[in-house]
């Protein structure tokens, strides 16, 4: 960290966290906070529009990105729990407003002030994560790597690296960065061929031996997880910030209460 | 040929339900995608090559005319003819009328994805030709009736004993056993050689038209090419009009990218330059050389953000790295080309509408664009087709609408928030013991096939507002 004052956070929470998950979103401002950041959270924040986006409805995305662009214009950093939606910040505003110089240059001041979770942690903060308790430290974890971040952000070492420092022990599939078969609403209009494409994903999983399997994306893990409760599979699935951060008393995804 | 791309899920179900299919797609894909990565270490400077065949290309492309003219004129002084096809059945009577002209009853033809394209082998047949295939694997699918399922390797998703089975079929050589691949090559050998033999009029392909010499460059692994280029009387070269470049150093430059790409190779067995009729002091060659130029709408793509597309070099690369080819299977895109290439192509050369499924057939992994070697970014392009589907209004209404709810609700924060956090309750009290639903109504695409999980209990931003409340009140 160059400085001594708190660098200052806007969180972007993503749909997926609001909705589904809520406690992605608060192991991620615990991280940040242990990371030394202060966090905030503007209430009017809904969705990045990646839905409208990859859909090719282009003039339903554009106001979502501008409200994006508007909420986050002060903070010196944005974080996400999630790669695609911090590359489609990074990545495909600035593309979105070509047309547009005015908002374009907003894109990319905001685009460049964005970062994905575990990307911010290490590359910004160079954090050490605390230890893994004892029992999660023994038990081999697996890690997909959602496409999205992989090739838009180049994430790939960034959670690993995390991972290493709490002292997890990591069991590499084999095809870690083959696409698991969400691809937002691919996943439901072709729902035949995702199937099989989780399905071998979850088969990848099982060979390493490993029973949490954990990623960066809701997507890709709501995907996973579902596949995999769908089969009878009890692979327990959730965000790399859960077990980071130690939250992990609550059911894995897909998971009831007890 | 004809189109089942509308068919595109149906196409993909027949793969789906087929395990010998689904395992041989799988070890296709994970076959070549190994030899491809392994032969792009080798390479060391894949990034910087392909910078450099994509610089040169998009240069040609930007003057498509003036290198097809100086081909043209070169060809001409060569000896040979060129002739210029509108669309595919241009380019059929083109060679059907050279077919006539020299009372040819039989024609041998290399591998070629533009005649796939037009359909030249239906249209002479009709004509009352013998049309053979040569290339092994375009032979293989010619005897079972079927378009070939991958742009490189045809027959690649069939079973030894499923060409065993074909060629016993078919073959009229009494009972044998054919037991081994060995085996079955030499027959299919044996019978192509009389067949070659026999040919009045070769067709073949091109992987890259040299405007600077008017030689039409050929890549093969059988030679098949070159029979059928040497041995009639007759020789005609199908190709398309962005495949022209410069100069032979840049044909060479490409070669390098198009061969490791597809097969994992540094060369292919032949590498063959064709350039003309046989001159006095030949030994052999054609009586005659023609070269039949196709456009079929790619006049159209240039200038369009769609250009990129035509810098294609047909190695295969972005199918065998597509989890959604390997599932679907070649067959499942119902035209020429499949995978990432045929889903941007076919909705280009076809029309939208009838190939609508295919730009959605995409994750947007972006596996495709990584490994092209002409530097193609494919999964923009199919979100390009995307939003023409939405202007077009192909998307259906179900969809258009739903989105632009979505979008209006998104962009009402308060409502938005109201709306999901008195849902979000009910869901979760709902599922809350289990965890997940096993069918949820508005997302049936999903409960298909996975459980939808039970959300936590309320929204993040009810559980944080109500957090900063309690905070707030202890202050």
């Amino acid at each position: 960290m160059p400085d001594n004052q708190p660098h200052t956070v806007g969180l972007f929470v993503t749909c997926l966290a609001d909705l589904i998950r809520p406690s992605v979103a608060f192991s991620t401002i615990t991280l940040l906070e242990d990371a030394g950041c202060r966090v905030e959270v503007p209430l009017e924040q809904t969705c990045c529009g990646q839905p409208a986006y990859n859909n090719g409805a282009i003039d339903d995305t554009r106001p979502l990105a501008r409200q994006v662009i508007q909420r986050f214009a002060e903070y010196p950093y944005v974080v996400t729990p999630s790669g695609s939606c911090a590359g489609m910040i990074k990545h495909h505003y600035p593309k979105l407003f070509e047309e547009y110089p005015q908002w374009r240059a907003r894109a990319e001041d905001l685009a460049a002030r964005t970062w994905e979770i575990t990307s911010f942690l290490v590359e910004v903060m160079d954090y050490q994560p605390p230890q893994l308790a004892e029992e999660d430290r023994e038990r081999a974890i697996t890690y997909h790597d959602s496409c999205a971040g992989l090739r838009e952000l180049g994430i790939k070492q960034q959670p690993r690296t995390l991972l290493q420092r709490s002292g997890a022990n990591l069991a590499e599939m084999q095809s870690t960065e083959v696409c698991c078969g969400f691809g937002g609403t691919f996943c439901t209009k072709m729902p035949e061929i995702s199937e099989k494409m989780v399905s071998d994903k979850l088969e990848q999983a099982r060979a390493t031996g490993a029973e949490l399997l954990l990623g960066g994306d809701l997507g890709c893990l709501m995907n996973i997880s579902g596949r995999a409760s769908r089969m009878g599979d009890t692979l327990e699935v959730r965000h790399i910030t859960e077990l980071l951060a130690g939250q992990l008393d609550g059911p894995a995804i897909g998971e009831g209460e007890t | 040929m004809k189109q089942t791309s509308a068919d595109f899920l149906l196409n993909a179900h027949q793969t789906l339900i087929n395990p010998d299919l689904r395992q041989r797609m799988d070890a296709l894909g994970s076959h070549l995608v190994s030899v491809r990565d392994k032969a792009m270490d080798e390479l060391g400077n894949f990034e910087e090559l392909r910078k450099h065949v994509k610089s040169v290309k998009d240069h040609t492309l930007d003057n498509l005319d003036l290198y097809l003219r100086q081909f043209e004129e070169q060809v001409v002084m060569n000896g040979g003819h060129v002739h210029w096809a509108r669309d595919s059945g241009e380019l059929n009577d083109i060679v059907l009328e050279i077919c006539r002209r020299h009372d040819a009853r039989t024609v041998g033809k290399g591998k070629s994805m533009i005649t796939e394209e037009t359909g030249l082998t239906a249209h002479l047949e009709q004509a009352d030709l013998e049309v053979t295939e040569t290339d092994l694997g375009e032979y293989i699918m010619q005897l079972a009736g079927e378009p070939p399922g991958h742009i490189v390797g045809p027959a690649l998703h069939k079973s030894a004993a499923e060409i065993r089975q074909l060629f016993l079929d078919k073959h009229p050589l009494g009972s044998r056993s054919l037991e081994d691949p060995p085996a079955m090559v030499q027959e299919a050998r044996k019978i192509l050689r009389e067949r070659f033999l026999n040919t009045d009029v070769g067709i073949i392909g091109s992987n890259a038209l040299v405007a600077e010499t008017g030689q039409t460059m050929l890549v093969t692994n059988e030679g098949n090419g070159d029979l059928v280029s040497t041995l009639p009387k007759v020789q005609i070269v199908c190709a398309s009009i962005e495949k022209v470049l410069p100069r032979p150093e840049d044909a060479m430059a490409q070669l390098r990218l198009l061969v490791g790409s597809a097969i994992g190779t540094r060369v292919t067995a032949y590498t063959s330059f064709y350039s003309g009729p046989r001159r006095p002091e030949d030994i052999d060659g054609p009586e005659e050389y023609h070269v039949v130029l196709l456009d079929n709408r790619r006049s159209e793509i240039i200038g369009s953000n769609y250009q990129d597309m035509l810098a294609c070099m047909r190695c295969g690369a972005c199918l065998n790295h597509c989890p959604v080819y390997i599932g679907a299977g070649g067959s499942a895109y119902g035209w020429a080309y499949p995978g990432p290439m045929g889903s941007v192509l076919t909705p280009l050369l076809t029309g939208l509408e009838q190939s609508s499924d295919l730009p959605n057939a995409c994750t947007g992994c972006g596996r495709c664009a990584e490994v092209c070697p002409a530097d193609i970014p494919l999964p923009d392009l199919l979100r390009d087709l995307r939003v023409e589907l939405q202007e077009q209004k192909i998307t259906p209404w179900r969809w258009r609408w739903g989105l632009k709810l979505h979008g209006w609700l998104l962009r009402s924060p308060r409502l938005y928030q109201a709306i999901t956090g008195l849902t979000i309750k009910v869901l979760h009290k709902m599922g809350r013991r289990r965890g997940k639903f096993h069918s949820l109504p508005v997302a049936k695409g999903w409960t298909e096939v996975r459980d939808f999980p039970a959300p936590e209990n309320g929204t993040f931003m009810q559980q944080w507002k109500q957090r900063q409340g309690k905070e707030s009140d202890s202050e």
